[in-house]
């Protein structure tokens, strides 16, 4: 299929029900071949951005194009999506082999060419054994790969996944995220709206990360952007986990209650407040630049890393620390300590909650 | 519980059917016992008035059942497309038939197809009419039952593959709806084979159905004979009811 005309637009897509909005003026481009995640918590308008583009809700405003098509008024049927959901929605009367077939066969696809595609895209995902099965004799792992076959099948420009992974355990969802990833580089002219709120699962497959909350698209990027550089505190803490300490500019650094920071203040106003973003994983213990004095509050043995929470002057400081031999217990005076350059200064106050 | 069920059981639902059994065989039934053992009835049950009447009865529940069917189907999947409101309201009329009782169907169907243009008064139809008047209520409410719990993410996975309603209508939702729509059938079937007062009311002399012949047998006397033939009534009934149970145990698929 065309690649130059593939690809996902949304040009100010607004979804309201009974006057709801739940997608605010929704603008994102997804560009050809590329994997695109729409991180949110749940309300966010994630999933009705992606049901906007699948045809399975019309827009209040606002177009949606697949590559230079406006499908914006084209029932779901003409639309020509791949789409993969969390229950796996595989048609119990059929086996695999006639559910990867479904598409093909609505299209009117001639037969001979309905096996080939049929077996190739099994093979594809590894589910070549299990055609002539049903879809109740599968484990939840496998049917999803029917599922993600039976997508694939029609050969589709765009593909969407929604929350592909949550319905599975941890340890099967690592496999198939690395799953996911292998497929895409074998189709790399498919472009994929990826719907998750799981981080883990945007930093590792997507080319780009859009944090979504209430209705609005907060943030856009690649994972380095976002997590490097939050534009703001709901980025920061939604992307990765972070300390959102409430500021005061100065010069050359900030100050934390009574606590001089040094960091890089950017443009921001001398005696602004504003918010610090440090991560966890950038916290030390002990002396060093950046000093923090706090009391232990809890205490959680992760097993490679030990997480602190450390309560400064009122305030909640979360340090991931590589396992310690001899770790603080509750109620100890520590030391925190963080290199100037791991610290991001957000201009907007905290507003979001904290992981 | 065994034993509550066997009281409650015995009494109220099965002796009444070991009684007519018994009476079906039975000459003279003075005593506590029937007596006088013969299969006489059975001879008279099966053949002749009687054999026709089977017959009537089964092509009229069979065409009543399968036109309830269509029209019920047709309607709930017509109002699930429908607005809340609106859904309602037709749920609530296809109820009606229900709510309103029997005789009073049959003589709204007399009335109604007693002259031009509708004329059917005096034929077959009138009693298969309104016989599927009577059971589209029950066919309608499973079917938008069933409608009511079927996944909604089938139909627009079927839709994003690019199937087209009718598509996914006969590949993917009457598929998943058989198993309540054989369900139906068989609820209409049985209902139809054993309506009589809508029946008495409209039925011409070339299609007595089977209740009607027994009614006419027990109304001059004749309660043995009667019995033989309300035993094959329940046989027959029971023994489409089991086909129909095959196609439906085939038909789950979970």
């Amino acid at each position: 299929m065309s690649t130059a005309s593939s690809g996902i637009r949304f040009d100010s897509v607004t979804v309201a029900y009974d006057g709801n909005v739940v997608l605010d003026a929704l603008d994102l481009t997804v560009g050809p071949g590329e994997v695109m995640a729409l991180l949110g918590p749940s309300g966010s308008g994630k999933t009705t951005a992606l049901r906007a583009v699948a045809g399975f809700v019309r827009p209040a405003s606002g177009r949606v194009f697949l590559g230079d098509r406006d499908v914006t008024g084209l029932p779901p049927y003409r639309r020509g999506i791949g789409m993969v959901v969390q229950q796996y929605a595989l048609f119990p009367h059929m086996r695999v082999a006639d559910n990867v077939a479904f598409g093909l066969k609505a299209r009117k696809v001639p037969k001979a060419e309905i096996r080939t595609r049929v077996a190739e895209a099994l093979d594809m995902t590894g589910m070549g054994a299990y055609a002539r099965r049903h879809p109740r004799e599968l484990s939840g792992g496998q049917q999803q790969r029917v599922a993600i076959a039976r997508a694939l099948a029609i050969r589709p420009d765009v593909l969407l996944l929604d929350e592909p992974l949550s319905a599975l355990d941890a340890q099967l969802r690592s496999g198939m995220l690395a799953e996911l990833a292998r497929l895409h580089r074998e189709l790399p002219d498919v472009s994929i709206l990826y719907v998750t709120h799981d981080q883990v699962e945007a930093l590792t497959l997507a080319d780009r990360i859009a944090v979504m909350d209430k209705a609005k698209l907060r943030a856009c990027g690649t994972p380095t952007e976002l997590y490097r550089a939050p534009a703001d505190a709901f980025t920061a803490s939604f992307v990765g986990g972070a300390n959102l300490l409430p500021v005061t500019v100065g010069t050359g650094g900030v100050s934390f209650g009574d606590a001089e920071i040094k960091a890089d203040t950017g443009g921001v106003a001398r005696g602004a407040s504003a918010t610090l973003c440090v991560r966890p994983h950038l916290v030390g213990l002990g002396d060093g630049p950046n000093r923090l004095t706090g009391t232990v509050r809890e205490i959680q043995w992760r097993g490679s890393t030990h997480r602190l929470y450390v309560d400064v002057g009122g305030h909640r400081v979360m340090a991931d620390l590589r396992e310690l031999k001899a770790p603080p217990v509750h109620g100890e005076s520590v030391s925190l300590h963080f290199a100037p350059e791991d610290a991001v200064l957000l201009p907007a106050g905290v507003s979001a909650g904290e992981e | 519980m065994w034993a509550l069920f066997l009281v409650l059981f015995l009494p109220l639902f099965a002796l009444p059917l070991l009684v007519v059994l018994g009476a079906s065989f039975a000459t003279h039934w003075s005593g506590v016992l029937p007596s006088g053992l013969t299969t006489a009835h059975y001879e008279a049950a099966t053949r002749g008035e009687a054999l026709e009447a089977l017959t009537t009865s089964l092509v009229t529940a069979t065409t009543a059942s399968l036109l309830a069917l269509a029209t019920g189907t047709w309607a709930a999947l017509a109002a699930a497309a429908l607005k809340q409101r609106h859904r309602k309201a037709l749920d609530a009329l296809f109820v009606l038939p229900l709510a309103v009782p029997s005789v009073v169907v049959g003589l709204a169907t007399l009335v109604a197809f007693s002259q031009p243009p509708m004329l059917l008064n005096g034929t077959r139809w009138i009693v298969i009419v309104a016989h599927s008047v009577l059971v589209t209520a029950f066919a309608h409410q499973s079917v938008s039952a069933a409608l009511a719990r079927l996944d909604p993410a089938y139909e627009q996975a079927a839709a994003s593959l690019g199937a087209s309603p009718a598509y996914v209508l006969w590949r993917v939702k009457l598929p998943l709806l058989l198993p309540s729509l054989t369900a139906a059938a068989g609820l209409c079937f049985a209902l139809s084979m054993g309506e009589l007062s809508a029946t008495m009311m409209l039925y011409p002399p070339d299609w007595t159905p089977l209740p009607v012949l027994i009614y006419a047998a027990t109304d001059r006397g004749a309660l043995f004979t009667g019995s033989a033939v309300a035993v094959v009534l329940m046989t027959a009934t029971l023994l489409v009811l089991l086909a129909v149970s095959r196609i439906r145990t085939r038909a789950s698929y979970r």
